[in-house]
């Protein structure tokens, strides 16, 4: 653990935004033994920067929803660079609620710069269909395990990140805001960025200190991109556990305890 | 002249953060329209529900002038709590920023919650009020409404939440974000118990508010001519890099895409109020 207090917090946001980092997919091919995505929110279009599916481990089946950064430029702007506009969201509520029906626990992997900010966005509601997940995420009948695998930026993330259990990568960063727009917010100034993520409180070890997130999952060798294999493996180890152990507790009991873990943020 | 006396007075009085909380103080008895830019006798703006008797704007609102407005007289019991803010990433200058501001506007934080009658209706009310560091919601409002809400289901109370905010609060960070997982969850229990909640969006509602408590009401009313969105303009425009079309993330524009039960004129609020909860019994 001492390596991790040596690198700093600017250190990982640079790593958590590197083009090269696993995406949600590169994670979900590995950690499922099958997966099948699904597409579509039913009301306006099937938005590439959330990818829902369902999946197994073993004769565990789960409801996968990932925020998805594309892996290059042409599936960079397939995807919207990962920032979801309101039907993502949609998408995301609809398999959750889905996955109520057949008792699927729902893994979510958290990774945008945030909502998009569009006019497209807000003509459709993004306040709205983001109010609704979380609402909706605190009353799902099922555990709910969330995992911020990159950037976790804004009400972007959140949206998909109220969990039983919230984990998050060692150089995964979770926040408020881009650091460029809270410097930019509160100083006038986004070059300040480096100097806001210090003071931010967006790294895995400041957030655990903070209870705001459960658990901080190693990356190999201090980066995950240098062996996904063994990064995922770690990943499905944790889900596996945390399922046994969530779907343990009474699904009362279950929603009681996730209303109480924000109730006390 | 005359006329640059006052406009100077009234460049000061803009300048102040205070300026609705003291404005009975008739030190200060004229106020400029920003839309108009008629310059109006602050008694008759504030006789005048502080809507412009000139061009209809609506003027921001003190909590405690809307209290006032919807609240049958005398009836307002505002909940007695007793929580501060734990100042998560030490900010240097943000717990002294907040008592200042305590003295300047006499309100404890950004949103006044408590029990009172609308035409001997009992509500529980919380009025947002953007005087408080532009209504921005940190661990002291998340808590205020969450709070609320729950003493509204202890009481099998409707609840009516007046939202006038930024968004979330920058200077506690990620714990202001988790505000909007915590409300969102007393909403969705207050919808479970089958008890009724009312937002009305005033100017401005933006970012972590609209994205939680004020987007989940049974009903949502909103303001004339508020400013209501996700994202600010500022940071759409630079996104897409166009300007934004006229009327772009009114009150009036939310109406037309679905997202407003019903515009309402400030005058009308208390009557409009008063028949949706008779209506929801
Ligand atoms: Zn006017």
């Amino acid at each position: 653990m001492r390596r991790l207090a040596k690198v700093t917090a600017w250190e990982r946001v640079k790593i958590a935004r590197e083009a090269d980092r696993p995406t949600a997919l590169d994670y979900i091919e590995n950690i499922f033994d099958e997966f099948i995505e699904l597409h579509g929110d039913r009301y306006f279009k099937d938005d590439k920067s959330i990818v829902c599916g369902l999946g197994n481990i073993g004769k565990q089946n789960y409801t996968i929803i990932g925020e998805q950064k594309g892996r290059n430029t042409k599936e960079n702007i397939e995807r919207n660079f990962g920032m979801p506009n309101p039907e993502a969201y949609r998408k995301a509520l609809r398999f959750m609620k889905q996955s109520e029906k057949f008792g699927r626990p729902v893994i979510t992997f958290i990774d945008t710069k945030g909502a998009y900010p569009g006019l497209g966005a807000e003509e459709r509601g993004q306040g709205e269909a983001i109010a609704r997940n979380l609402m909706e995420m605190s009353d799902l009948k099922v555990p709910i395990i969330a995992i911020v695998i990159g950037e976790g930026s804004s009400g972007g993330a959140l949206a998909i990140g109220v969990g039983d259990r919230v984990l998050m990568l060692e150089n995964a960063v979770y926040s408020i805001l881009s650091p460029e727009g809270y410097a930019s917010i509160l100083w006038k100034d986004s070059t300040r960025a480096e100097e806001a993520a210090e003071k931010m409180k967006l790294t895995a070890k400041d957030l655990l200190d903070l209870g705001v997130i459960d658990e901080v999952l190693k990356e190999p060798n201090g980066n995950a991109k240098t062996d996904i294999v063994k990064m995922s493996e770690t990943i499905k180890k944790k889900i596996v556990a945390l399922t046994k152990e969530l779907q343990g507790i009474d699904v009362d009991e279950l929603v009681e305890k996730r209303y109480n873990k924000f109730r006390n943020m | 002249m005359v006329i640059d006396k006052i406009k100077k007075r009234i460049e000061y009085e803009e300048d102040s953060t205070e300026k609705e909380h003291r404005s009975d103080i008739p030190v200060g008895m004229w106020v400029k329209c920003s839309k108009c830019k008629e310059i109006l006798y602050k008694d008759d703006l504030h006789k005048n529900y502080s809507i412009c008797p000139n061009c209809g704007n609506h003027f921001r609102l003190s909590s405690r002038r809307r209290v006032d407005q919807i609240i049958d007289k005398g009836t307002f019991e505002e909940f007695d709590l007793n929580v501060t803010t734990d100042n998560p990433l030490h900010m240097d200058d943000y717990v002294k920023k907040l008592e200042t501001l305590r003295e300047k506007t006499g309100l404890d934080e950004a949103v006044k919650c408590g029990i009172g009658n609308i035409n001997s209706e009992k509500v529980v009310l919380c009025v947002m009020d953007s005087n408080f560091m532009m209504g921005s919601m940190g661990k002291v409002v998340g808590e205020k409404i969450a709070y609320s809400i729950e003493k509204a289901i202890e009481l099998k109370l409707p609840v009516i939440i007046f939202c006038a905010s930024g968004g979330a609060r920058m200077q506690e960070g990620i714990v202001s974000l988790m505000q909007m997982a915590k409300t969102s969850a007393a909403v969705k229990k207050l919808h479970k118990e089958g008890l009724l909640y009312i937002s009305v969006l005033t100017d401005p509602t933006y970012g972590g508010v609209t994205a939680s408590f004020a987007s989940l009401g049974d009903i949502i009313l909103a303001e004339p001519n508020a400013m209501i969105g996700f994202a600010g303009p500022r940071v759409i425009k630079q996104t897409i890099g166009q300007d934004l079309p006229e009327g772009f993330q009114t009150a009036e524009f939310l109406l037309e895409h679905g997202f407003v039960d019903k515009v309402v004129n400030r005058k009308d609020m208390k009557e409009t109020l008063y028949k949706l909860l008779i209506l929801s019994k």
